[in-house]
């Protein structure tokens, strides 16, 4: 993990806004490259279309609260700054809840206690403290939405996964045949551990291979 | 009002239901502090300090809450609550063991973001539990969270000394060996219904 760490700090030269969005999707990808949110991602990740709505939850109040955290970081003094931090999240995370609840009770339900847990999620609290603390709100928004987006697409690439090997169906349209045997173990909790192993896989292959030349 | 007996409530927060393997409640420190069995244990020895307090807190909370009429608050102040608990623990540990101070690091303030800490006050909520019931509830969850963290210790120390692949190697492995861990948690389904 110190590794990951010192790349962030690394990089002197002043990025551009664009390279701020493209860093979130890829090179700094909060799910595959830093490991950071892992609790709603094994835990929603089960259909698709869990994975994509919580995955929307987050990086709305991501967005939101580096919004509100870079416009503030002036004022908020640097002893108390981590609990205020927390209690801007908490703010867009009650928000969130009631209006997932508001637009569809099932949702909500099959979500459950993990739209309140989006408050502890490690990737807001580290974007609010690592970026949006120092940076302009131009910036930070471009941050949010990089990072926000990279959030989503991973989730999508296990819920997709978990759900058409699990389930045999993409958002519950049917895609293998009938005599497809389910895999039941890919949408029991086991499933998502593995899932998520073999995505990390996917991507350390890559960079070995980057090193290597 | 629920009514679920004490061993029911127990035995299905620490095994059939355990955080981490099956909520994945808790999986940042779970990753990151599981590679000493020392630090393991003394690390759920805190969670479940925690647990434990802030389970107690969040019950007085939700009944003021209700008294109030203000359910909206629910959330802020329980984060609150755990936030200031977990700055308690941290100035006492310090103050204790400056060694084990320095072994937890940053997963010691980290305990605030711990989903296992608010995921159990906000379970406790919502399945009604009296504040003995809560209680138990919190010792379960705690000491399933240690048992998780613990087996994990033991088999990453002893993965220490195996030929890993070098894509595998790191957090990859690490999942691999929890997705194992919670297949065989699988097996205590059925267990205390």
């Amino acid at each position: 993990m110190s590794t990951r760490i010192t790349n962030n700090t690394d990089k002197k030269a002043e990025p551009s806004s664009t390279d701020e969005f493209i860093k979130g999707l890829w090179r700094e990808n909060p799910v595959f490259v830093q490991v950071l949110g892992m609790c709603p991602v094994l835990a929603v990740s089960n259909t698709a279309q869990n994975a994509l709505a919580m995955g929307l939850a987050t990086a709305f109040v991501l967005l939101m609260s580096n919004i509100l955290v870079a416009s503030l970081r002036n004022f908020i003094p640097k002893q108390v700054r981590i609990a205020s931090f927390i209690l801007i999240i908490a703010t867009f995370v009650t928000i969130v809840d009631y209006a997932i609840q508001a637009i569809s009770v099932d949702l909500h339900k099959n979500l459950g206690a993990f739209i309140s847990l989006i408050v502890v999620n490690c990737l807001i609290l580290s974007r609010a403290e690592a970026f949006a603390s120092k940076n302009t709100i131009g910036k930070s928004i471009m941050d949010a939405l990089g990072m926000g987006v990279g959030f989503v697409l991973a989730l999508f690439c296990l819920g997709a996964v978990r759900e058409l090997l699990g389930n045999g169906s993409l958002f519950d349209v049917a895609i293998f045949p009938e005599s497809f045997q389910e895999w039941i173990i890919m949408i029991l909790p086991a499933g998502g551990f593995f899932t998520l192993a073999l995505w990390l896989i996917v991507f350390n292959y890559f960079k070995v291979k980057k090193a290597k030349g | 009002m629920n009514t679920e007996s004490y061993w029911s409530i127990f035995i299905n927060a620490s095994l059939v239901n355990n955080f981490v393997l099956a909520y994945f409640l808790g999986i940042c420190p779970f990753l990151g502090v599981s590679g000493k069995m020392e630090t393991a244990t003394k690390m759920g020895g805190a969670v479940t300090f925690v647990m434990l307090i802030s389970s107690i807190c969040a019950y007085g909370i939700h009944a003021l809450l209700v008294a109030i009429d203000a359910p909206f608050l629910q959330l802020i102040s329980y984060i609150v609550v755990i936030a200031s608990t977990v700055q308690l623990v941290e100035m006492f540990i310090k103050k204790m063991s400056p060694t084990l101070f320095r072994a937890l690091g940053i997963f010691l303030p980290l305990i605030t973001t711990n989903c296992a800490i608010l995921g159990l006050a906000l379970f406790q909520t919502n399945k009604a539990y009296s504040l003995s019931q809560s209680l138990v509830y919190a010792l379960g969850a705690g000491i399933g969270f240690t048992l998780a963290l613990i087996l994990m210790a033991g088999i990453r120390e002893q993965l220490e000394f195996a030929e890993v692949p070098d894509v595998v190697k790191g957090t990859a492995l690490t999942l691999l060996v929890a997705g194992i861990l919670s297949l065989m948690f699988m097996g205590f389904s059925g267990l205390g219904s």
